[in-house]
């Protein structure tokens, strides 16, 4: 392995944007903790009828997962084109596989 | 492997991890294992939906779960997501120390989540008699839980082997898309997670 010759230093530019992505990194984290504690106090204080804590719970969940998807695995950049089709095509699969097994115990 | 990867300002590209052909390859290749583990998980979690009330006369999820600890579980693995973007913020601005740094950290949070995880589950064996051959509930509760307690040892023998590796060698082109790619599997363990709290623990506990 050649030596290496980290100095700390890339282009101002570059490190300019990279703080900017860092912030909005920040806000991103905050708002799934933020997301964490609303779900855990709902569920904890039993504020709400169970019809509709399920569905909240989920939404939740979901916007949580898009958020760690899109900022903190980056499906937001460019170049991310093959990674959306396997995920999405991923999750087709999983929705027919819960699909699949909710209807084998409701029916 | 070219052996002259080194980086240095004038040829540290914007992104090291995606800068060779093989880390593109590595990049492509990791999405698809991922797309793969979500149809892996989703099964898991059928069968958890499934089998949830089926619990044989043994204690049921509303019984077992006390949501502190689950609480306590869902923030350190959270923040160690967080840890792994600033480690991927430092690769980018080829600062391989505050890098490494960053990993260390994400390894110990992720080390206290298995840590609770295995208390959690010692209590519910010998606090309740709740075992893997208890109920239909439970062999379902331990192998979709168990299953993501594997993946966080797993991603935890990856990075420290990681970093272990190349402490001495310092960020290159070789080794950035290694870095980067271990990053992708704990945000997705941290996805995983998110469905685990919520389908398991919190419905779980609103029944």
């Amino acid at each position: 392995m050649a030596d290496n010759t980290n100095s700390n230093e890339v282009n101002p530019f570059q490190k300019q944007k990279n703080k900017e992505e860092m912030q909005k990194q920040l806000i991103t984290f905050a708002l799934m903790i933020l997301f964490t504690i609303i779900a855990f106090v709902i569920v904890a204080t039993g504020m709400m009828d169970s019809m509709f804590v399920t569905p909240i719970l989920l939404i939740l969940a979901i916007v949580q997962v898009a958020f760690q998807l899109y900022y903190f695995m980056h499906m937001k950049d460019k170049g991310h084109d093959m990674p959306a089709v396997m995920m999405y095509g991923g999750l087709g699969a999983a929705i027919l596989t819960l699909a699949a097994l909710g209807v084998i115990t409701w029916w | 492997m070219s052996h002259d990867h080194s980086l240095n300002p004038e040829t540290m590209p914007n992104e090291p991890e995606k800068a060779t052909l093989e880390g593109k390859n590595k990049f492509i290749g990791f999405w698809f294992f991922l797309g793969g583990e979500t149809v892996l998980f989703a099964s898991l979690f059928g069968t958890y939906i499934a089998l949830n009330n089926s619990t044989a006369g043994g204690p049921t999820a509303n019984e077992l779960f006390g949501l502190e600890l689950v609480f306590i579980m869902t923030i350190l693995l959270l923040t160690s997501s967080l840890t792994s973007v600033y480690a991927m913020y430092h690769m980018k601005n080829n600062d391989f120390k505050k890098m490494q740094l960053w990993l260390g950290i994400t390894a110990i949070l992720g080390i206290s989540f298995l840590a609770c995880e295995i208390y959690e589950f010692t209590h519910y064996i010998t606090g309740y008699g709740f075992t893997f051959r208890s109920s239909a509930f439970g062999s379902a509760f331990y192998t979709l839980v168990g299953f993501h307690g594997g993946h966080v040892t797993f991603g935890l023998a990856w990075l420290i082997g990681l970093m272990i590796r190349n402490a001495k060698r310092g960020l290159n082109l070789y080794n950035a898309p290694k870095y980067y790619v271990f990053s992708l599997y704990w945000h997705f363990i941290d996805v995983i997670w998110v469905f685990i709290f919520t389908v398991v623990y919190l419905m779980g506990k609103v029944g």
